[in-house]
């Protein structure tokens, strides 16, 4: 099979407005005759939801949160990159595209990038005029601050909670909708199956977590607006139910897994204290606008940091990337912490943390211009370590952020299954190896304003508006395997928690598929991974029944899709040998520790499809063409 | 620092906990104990050690909601000693650490307690009746696509300050519940004042407040007798002043109504 990108022909700067054109339209009138299922109400979810709505279409929304406003999204601190160069300060959306190509690190796509800047601006427009109370000058015109990997200020915000505010924007135009009638919501239930009829995507087997009740719901299309999969490591900035389950059984239907082994580790959250840790905190990357990353120079210093005099202090980014400094990506800020670590250089009780300094910050712009900043930062920082961040530099340590990996997606987001959809952090598309910092709010709204509303138009306008009803034989043989699922879940009754799998797992995908790989380890975790699964599924212990609110049972689900999907980031880590944004092989370094690129055999997609339990997954190379961009080693320096 | 001494000692607790099988059943407190609670866990984190005592030792764990475990999704909830959201002000339950707390003390944890959040299963209740309230007016009604630059709205920095100050409520219900009408009114003054405030939120300002209000009857919360306790155990510091806000706002709507 070769994978069809179908980008459309043309100058950059001219493909979306022809493809726009090109496409097939669905006259109002045909609207109200085609159901599209939306699962997930993040930014990407409810922004798709509510604009497919307000078209016309007939839309049913799920999330497994007991509201839509829940999904993490609303956790995203910094803010939003659009190009809107109201700063004067040069940027365009040319430079945004450019910016964002070179911060993943050459393995994005030229075409859906360029998209991405264009319709950047939009979506600033449509979030003010829906109320978003974004940070304003004293003229009351919007503020801009600066961001990781760019050196023009871009960044809309709204205090340390733009994803919040984002998040309730898209939550009121899908509220205004759901109250309309034409959004059907589905809170606290969980998409279990995708269901295909005659090769195509037509409906989803959810259960419903309070009930346990396994249901059909039949449509047109279905959209996959269900995040991304940080929770493989256990340990991540993810919420505790963020999960991989609706795309990875979306994967075992017959959609490509692109990149998986591209995950972001974030530089700046909070250290792990200890083994109860339940999830890891970010602080956000606005802070390395004001503080300093430093560690002392020397190997073993145990003094408090007020202790440390300047001259024994490493500011370790400034001094190696003088023209970025601290706000170089966020993949060379976390390896750059790593590295100081490994020297033994790191700082705290488990000398697993640098420091994140604001003293020089407070000193220039006085303590109330610092809070009115980062107040809710800092606010945050002190209540879960109990230090004040005023006083004394944070302690912070890379953590699992962000999944550039994802079901692939051709250049109208659909997977390699019709009529199914994959957008924002669910799906490959736009960051490559490595994202910058306030672009995946960026691309969850594109996606869901901007793009989709137009290319799911095409693919429908091509189909039957005839519905199935739930009665048809693939749905019920797609209940039946969900329900024959949960019964073996439920029938193990072995002796160790779901929780120690994911632990288990977490650990060996930490340890040898995380900040820095190699073969020998990505070796070693593939096996360690087998003997997982295996112990799972012959010793797991849940207890109770379907028919109730069952935690165990729920997170049970999940698990068992982590325990799969972390041996295929394992495969793409070893198949990918070089070295690029996120995903750093020891083994293709350059002499200055910096991630080592093979242009030559490794600018592509890999794309995985499955091929059964147990078997090896297929790799699909689709091949990266750079036709206004030139590939050049990255340099912060 | 206080609370910050690494070797702090670990601390043995007597919790009681709302048991409830689903919405149906009774409910009791029942009483279990843990051991070697670090002070630097969170709440949520100690709740996570009880569960995985209780799976291993056969009895069903208990249902809790909880999500981002950072204070901004609104999910987490519990009435911790009498408290909502626990002893410490200005926070949510996820970010409650036990260094608030001593060895050898006894903790209560309840659900939420009101008409319009049914319990469903333990310490979970249904809120969906705020979700209902935002649906019914909680918006500007804008589509997607032809709105003008961002830029031609200009405001006031004061003005988007406030707004967004309101703008920040998590939907938590904590106000709901430490209210002894079972009142939902500074939850929907946030929503309304937010708009009110705001020129884009002009146009349908008095449908959205009469609707709102409407709404917030209809579900069965009680009526606002201006005693505070709302303000004081909203874990994000929502001002009572957008109740005031939302009084004028709906007096002054009522007078000049421009529902039909």
């Amino acid at each position: 099979m070769i994978l069809d990108s179908k980008i459309p022909e043309g100058p950059l700067a001219e493909k979306w407005d022809k493809h726009k054109f090109n496409v097939k339209l669905v006259n109002p009138a045909n609207k109200r005759k085609y159901d599209i299922i939306v699962v997930g109400t993040g930014l990407a979810g409810a922004s798709a939801a509510a604009t497919l709505a307000e078209l016309g279409y007939n839309v049913k929304a799920f999330c497994y949160q007991d509201s839509p406003r829940r999904a993490h999204s609303i956790a995203a601190q910094g803010g939003i990159n659009a190009a809107k160069n109201y700063q004067n300060d040069g940027d365009s959306v040319y430079r945004l595209f450019y910016d964002t190509i070179k911060g993943g690190d050459y393995r994005a796509r030229e075409a859906n990038v360029y998209r991405l800047a264009q319709v950047s601006v939009n979506i600033i427009d449509q979030c003010v005029a829906q109320g978003v109370p974004f940070a304003r000058e004293y003229g009351g015109l919007l503020a801009n601050r600066s961001f990781g990997g760019a050196q023009v200020s871009r960044t809309f915000y709204a205090r340390g909670q733009t994803g919040q505010q984002l998040l309730l924007g898209a939550y009121s135009a899908l509220n205004r909708q759901i109250a309309y009638g034409k959004v059907k919501m589905y809170p606290r239930t969980e998409m279990l199956d995708l269901v295909m009829v005659d090769g195509k995507a037509r409906g989803i087997i959810t259960r419903h977590l309070i009930t346990g009740k396994i249901e059909s719901h039949s449509a047109h299309a279905v959209i996959l607006a269900t995040g991304g999969y940080g929770n493989v490591f256990y340990l991540s900035t993810n919420a505790m139910g963020s999960n991989a389950t609706a795309a990875w059984r979306a994967y075992k239907k017959g959609a490509f897994f692109a990149n998986p082994c591209f995950t972001q580790i974030h530089p700046t959250c909070i250290p792990v204290s200890g083994g109860y840790q339940s999830k890891l905190t970010l602080m956000s990357e606005s802070l390395r606008n004001d503080g300093r990353v430093w560690v002392p120079k020397a190997v073993g210093d145990n003094r408090a940091p007020g202790q440390i005099p300047e001259d024994e202090r490493d500011y370790f980014l400034e001094r190696k990337y003088p023209s970025f400094g601290n706000l170089v990506p966020r993949d060379v800020a976390s390896r750059n912490a790593k590295l100081a670590c490994d020297e033994g250089r790191g700082v705290g009780t488990t000398k697993l943390a640098v420091y994140l300094d604001f003293a020089d910050a407070i000193k220039r712009e006085g303590l109330e211009k610092i809070s009115q900043k980062y107040g809710n930062l800092f606010d945050m920082y002190a209540k879960i370590t109990g230090e004040n961040p005023y006083e004394q530099p944070m302690r912070i340590y890379p953590a699992v952020h962000y999944t550039m990996g994802g079901l692939w997606v051709d250049y109208n987001l659909m997977t390699t299954v019709p009529g199914l959809y994959a957008t924002g952090e669910c799906n490959f598309s736009d960051h490559g190896a490595n994202r910058l910092g306030a672009s995946a709010l960026m691309q969850g709204l594109a996606d869901g304003y901007f793009v989709i509303p137009y290319t799911i138009g095409d693919y429908l306008a091509q189909n039957p508006t005839t519905r199935i009803e739930t009665s048809h034989p693939a749905f019920k043989e797609a209940e039946a395997a969900v329900r024959a699922d949960v019964d073996k879940l439920l029938s193990i009754n072995g002796s160790r928690t779901v929780d120690d799998f994911h632990k288990a797992l977490g650990h060996i995908m930490w340890d040898y598929c995380g900040m820095a790989r190699n073969a020998e380890g990505l070796q070693y975790a593939k096996q360690e991974i087998r003997k997982l699964r295996e112990a799972f599924w012959s010793d797991v212990k849940i207890l109770g029944t379907n028919e109730e609110l069952n935690i165990t049972l729920e997170k049970a689900g999940r698990v068992a899709d982590f325990l799969e999907l972390g041996e295929l980031m394992v495969d793409d880590a070893l198949n990918r040998n070089e070295s690029c944004g996120g995903h750093f092989r020891e083994e293709y370094q350059t002499p200055e520790n910096e991630a080592l690129r093979d242009d030559e055999n490794y600018t592509y997609v890999a794309a995985w499809q499955y091929t059964g339990p147990n078997q090896p997954a297929v790799l699909h190379k689709e091949e990266l063409k750079f036709e206004n961009v030139k590939l050049t080693q990255r340099s912060y320096k | 620092m206080a609370g910050n001494n690494p070797n702090s000692k670990p601390m043995n607790l007597t919790l009681r906990v709302w048991r409830q099988k689903n919405s149906q059943a009774a409910g009791t407190l029942e009483t279990y104990q843990v051991k070697d609670i670090s002070p630097e866990m969170s709440f949520l984190e100690m709740m996570d050690v009880l569960n995985e005592d209780l799976l291993r030792s056969g009895v069903d764990p208990i249902a809790f909601d909880h999500d981002c475990r950072e204070g901004i999704c609104g999910m987490c909830s519990l009435y911790i000693n009498g408290r909502a959201h626990g002893p410490e002000r200005g926070t949510t339950t996820c970010q409650l650490h036990m260094r608030k707390f001593s060895d050898g003390d006894t903790i209560t944890i309840e659900p939420w307690r009101a008409g319009p959040f049914p319990i469903l299963k333990d310490l979970c209740v249904d809120r969906s009746a705020l979700d209902r309230i935002q649906q019914a007016g909680g918006y500007i009604s804008v589509n997607t696509g032809g709105v003008p630059d961002a830029n031609e709205i200009p405001i006031p920095k004061p003005i988007a300050d406030k707004a967004f100050d309101a703008a920040t409520c998590i939907q938590c219900g904590a106000c709901v519940a430490a209210c002894k009408n079972g009142s939902a009114m500074l939850f929907t003054s946030a929503k309304v004042s937010q708009l009110a405030m705001l020129p884009q939120g002009q146009v349908e300002r008095k449908t959205r407040v009469e609707n709102m209000v409407a709404q917030m009857d209809k579900e069965g919360f009680g009526a606002c007798t201006n005693i505070g306790s709302c303000a004081a155990e909203c874990p994000v510091g929502i001002s009572l002043e957008n109740i005031a806000m939302l009084n004028r706002e709906y007096i002054g709507a009522s007078f000049t109504s421009e529902n039909v």
